[in-house]
């Protein structure tokens, strides 16, 4: 296999390179060691697009979240990903606290915000009427966010797909092949794939993939929990609401998502693991608790889920590492993307994409970058039940048009059928029951799939025409069921006391 | 199709079914019966084990025999059934939009419509169990209707949490399918299932029955390799220096059933907080007038048995309701949860109905007691009748009467309670 351009990692960093990158005619070839895109940091983040005054403005994180912030409106359009504006709001309780929110204020003017603003008394209240009564001042950032991190990225990706990027699903990148100081492939578990260009965007393993092209640079996960409440809460807040932010984080936020739902969260401490999203109980408790302060009347029940994510933080940096190898000819290191970088990815791809052309221009200077004419810059609208609730009369169009379309599988999410064969054959296509579930929400809500997930199961099955022990919750090694009924007995041949009761 | 019916009732479980039959017998006529499954009976098809029907045939049946003994029913009763529809909104004026297939979108227009939803079980989720999140974590129903009905094994060595009986029910079907169930965590010092369900389904097969235990943590990257378990004290807090790990690849959650009330709250009709379901009068009818509910979307059963008798008390509701032969009392009584009960259905008293003797009133206790009373007492506090029970507990529903002549104008509220014998 051969590529210009070789792409490691499928989260929002690398979806959002191969977007940017295929306006261009390159042959590019983004691979993803698991069995779909956004499965690390991108889908365990807290889904804000942030205004841009928490980084300084020297910095790559300050300049990038704030050249990016005003691309996503645009972006969401074209690409059909929900987004809304709906703005922050970081809340203080003493004067040393109003002092911290100056200082961001003029950070933020400093990084060109032009609309923050320091609220406070009754207009705190009218803005968030449960927020804590003890809080004083708040700074407002009307340009802050919401985004689904992991729609926006399946989007990123499909479109880029569309406009002829192959992405490689359960490749993983096991060696990088190096030639007089130049890289000339990728060696992966399925084999070799030749190019001269890989941009890394391997997320929490991108150090070891620089390790790999002669780069040193540690990367130290930082873990983060979060908790998802039901749909029925999600009004309980109006805006993305932050505590004063530290040095490690920008604290426990509580605001609502795309999806209406409520999202607490995210603690923030070290972890060794790098795969090992797991949940706590010291940090489940941690996060509740950090969360009433500043909304003391959280719900008791009504959980839907909780969920961990890991930061892939830097050691000894305070930055985002954007540059092109200074050892290895054709190597460049997008590594390091913590907060803010899901909402940099933008201008975080314009900025390798700019990269990308010098060391074309140095080591294959034969290749002529160009645009391509027929890039497609937008993705087609998806019919989904949800969005047409006060339009039937279209909705019924739809199903006359196709019958699977009137077939609910998911209860809770009311997701039809059509939608989850839809999402079996997007540009990159769901092969496992998350995967369905990140795409059309079937599984995502209050029974989490118990009512769904054999029905889902039913279809992944029909449609790859692999049997249902084939079928995975997250790709290989995740199989649902072990055997048909009456082969494990056979095999185990388990002998009962005579004297059972019957 | 028709889009006028006298009786819309959402659920073609056993309580749907039994208000079709009993509203058909007292003489409702048009009568639609929505079903999102592609078939009738709701979770009595899955339930391939015995012990349903003891109650209400005297006889025991397997669920899906249950079940068929009223579908064969419906045949000849001129019923409507609509399978494979799901019911996306009820209205106050009990307007009903539904989806199918072939139909797409169906606005269909009740005199009186059913709630019969029935309930779903908690979640891993729900109940926030640390750890990681990979394949192998199922509630007990799911883990059922993939070997019952889908046929295939969803695990080899099994850990159940919760001893509600579909957790205990799963744990001997699991054996005897040849997988190894190495045991079932009970955080209450308690059983949260039937006596009955304990003995045949966990001690005849050996299966320990660990109670004051939870699962700490969930460990495995793609599949559950295993969990972290705990002893906890009185106050349900895990004891640190108990934890111990147990290797598995599967674990069955059995930790709760909750209606499933999410077209009722839309609706706008009234939910009782512990029940999760709607607040009712002695007719099963909501607070808003023509709509009633039964079964588990009311409240959890434990049988059945019971839902089948409680929807008969709907259909019946139904056909007085409209041929209009109904009185109401110059007040409602309001029936109060006292000491150590959680619930009471009905939560109130709203008619006269001439001949009736008694109301039945079905309740859960909080926690478990022997040789109890359940005393009913007026506003006032002064005793209007009480109930010897040798054992009460969470896991099994208590029915008791209210006799009709203590039912008198001057009663607001009665409060139910359960008292120590010596007392009296």
């Amino acid at each position: 296999m051969k590529a210009d351009v070789v792409i490691i990692g499928g989260g929002v960093i690398g979806a959002s390179i191969a977007r940017e990158l295929s306006r261009y005619n390159l042959k590019i070839i983004l691979i993803e060691k698991e069995d779909d895109v956004a499965m690390g940091t991108s889908k365990g983040n807290s889904g804000i697009i942030h205004a841009g005054y928490n980084a300084d403005f020297r910095t790559l994180k300050g300049r990038l979240n704030i050249k990016s912030n005003p691309m996503f409106d645009k972006l969401c359009q074209d690409l059909k990903v929900r987004f809304k504006r709906i703005g922050s709001l970081v809340v203080g309780f003493s004067e040393e606290d109003l002092k911290k929110l100056r200082e961001l204020k003029e950070n933020g003017e400093k990084n060109g915000i032009k609309n923050l603003e320091i609220v406070r008394g009754p207009k705190l209240f009218e803005l968030e009427s449960n927020l804590n009564p003890q809080a004083k001042y708040a700074l407002y950032a009307p340009s802050a966010g919401i985004i689904s991190p992991y729609k926006f990225t399946i989007a990123l990706a499909d479109n880029a797909v569309i406009n002829g990027v192959k992405v490689l699903l359960e490749t993983e990148a096991k060696n990088i092949r190096i030639e007089g100081r130049k890289v000339c492939g990728v060696v992966t578990n399925r084999g070799l794939i030749k190019t001269r260009t890989i941009i890394n965007a391997a997320g929490l393993h991108a150090d070891e993939m620089a390790k790999a092209a002669g780069d040193s640079f540690k990367i130290n996960p930082l873990k983060g929990e979060y908790q998802l409440f039901d749909k029925q809460w999600g009004n309980l807040v109006n805006h993305i609401l932050f505590p004063i932010p530290t040095k490690l984080s920008k604290g426990i936020l509580v605001a609502p998502t795309v999806h209406d739902n409520l999202l607490i969260g995210p603690n923030s401490y070290r972890v060794k693991e790098k795969d090992d999203p797991a949940t706590t109980m010291a940090g489940i408790k941690e996060v509740y608790e950090g969360a009433r302060k500043l909304i003391p009347h959280l719900p008791h029940q009504d959980l839907v889920t909780s969920f961990a994510g890991l930061r892939a933080d830097v050691e000894g940096r305070d930055d985002f590492v954007i540059e092109a190898s200074k050892k290895i000819k054709g190597f460049i290191n997008v590594a390091g993307i913590e907060s803010p970088g899901l909402s940099s990815a933008p201008a975080i791809a314009e900025t390798v994409s700019d990269i990308l052309k010098e060391v074309i221009k140095e080591i294959s200077p034969q290749l002529e970058l160009n645009y391509k004419d027929d890039f497609i810059e937008t993705l087609s609208e998806q019919p989904r039940f949800t969005d047409y609730i006060n339009k039937m009369e279209e909705w019924q169009e739809i199903v006359k048009k196709d019958a699977n379309y009137g077939e609910i599988i998911c209860r809770c999410e009311k997701v039809s059928k059509g939608e989850v064969l839809s999402a079996i054959y997007q540009p990159v296509p769901a092969r496992s029951l998350d995967a369905i579930k990140r795409r059309t929400r079937a599984g995502m809500g209050r029974c989490q799939g118990g009512f769904c997930s054999p029905r889902v199961l039913k279809i992944l099955s029909e449609e790859l025409k692999i049997s249902p022990l084939r079928i995975t919750k997250k790709g290989k090694g995740s199989e649902i069921l072990k055997t048909k009924t009456k082969d494990m007995i056979k095999e185990t041949g388990v002998k009962f006391k005579d004297e059972v009761r019957v | 199709m028709k889009l006028e019916y006298d009786l819309v009732i959402i659920g073609g479980g056993p309580a749907g079914l039994a208000v079709a039959l009993e509203a058909r017998r007292n003489a409702v006529k048009d009568i639609l019966l929505l079903e999102r499954d592609k078939y009738l009976g709701g979770i009595l098809p899955q339930c391939i084990h015995n012990g349903f029907g003891l109650q209400y045939f005297k006889e025991e049946l397997t669920g899906p025999e249950y079940a068929e003994r009223f579908i064969a029913k419906l045949n000849d009763k001129q019923i409507d059934v609509k399978t494979e529809t799901m019911v996306i909104k009820i209205t106050p004026d009990k307007r009903i939009i539904a989806i199918n297939r072939d139909d797409g979108l169906l606005h269909i227009q009740a005199k009186t419509i059913v709630l019969a939803m029935g309930c779903r079980e908690r979640t891993r989720e729900a109940i926030a169990i640390p750890g990681n999140r990979p394949a192998g974590i199922f509630t007990a129903g799911t883990a059922q209707r993939y070997i019952n009905i889908e046929g295939y094994i969803p695990g080899r060595e099994v850990v159940i949490l919760g001893s509600g009986d579909i957790g205990m029910i799963m744990a001997r079907r699991m054996t005897l399918e040849g997988a190894r169930v190495k045991a079932v965590l009970e955080i209450m010092p308690f059983s949260t299932g039937l006596i009955r369900n304990r003995v045949q389904c966990l001690d005849d097969f050996n299966i320990p029955l660990k109670f004051n235990h939870t699962i700490t943590r969930i460990r495995g990257g793609k599949r559950v390799e295993g969990v972290t378990v705990a002893q906890v004290d009185n106050s349900l807090q895990v004891i640190p220096e108990t934890k111990e790990e147990i290797s598995c690849d599967t674990i069955l959650l059995s930790v709760g059933l909750i209606p499933e009330n999410e077209l009722t709250g839309e609706a706008g009709i009234k939910l009782d907080p512990v029940t999760r379901g709607p607040i009712v009068n002695e007719n099963r009818e909501t607070e808003m007038e023509g709509i009633f509910a039964c079964g588990n979307v009311l409240h959890v059963h434990d049988l059945a048995d019971f839902v089948t008798e409680e929807g008969e008390i709907v259909g019946r509701a139904v056909g007085e309701y409209l041929k209009r032969n109904i009185r109401f009392r110059s007040r409602s009584i309001k029936i109060v949860p006292g000491d150590n009960i959680a619930y009471v259905v009905p939560q109130h008293i709203d008619f006269l109905v001439p001949g009736r003797k008694k109301i039945k009133i079905f309740m859960r206790v909080k926690k478990p007691a022997e040789n109890d009373r359940i005393v009913f007492r007026d506003g006032k506090g002064k005793m209007l009748v009480s109930y010897k029970k040798a054992i009460v507990t969470p896991g099994e529903m208590v029915s008791v009467y209210l006799p009709e002549i203590l039912l008198e104008d001057r009663l607001k509220n009665i409060t139910v309670s359960t008292e120590e014998e010596a007392k009296e």
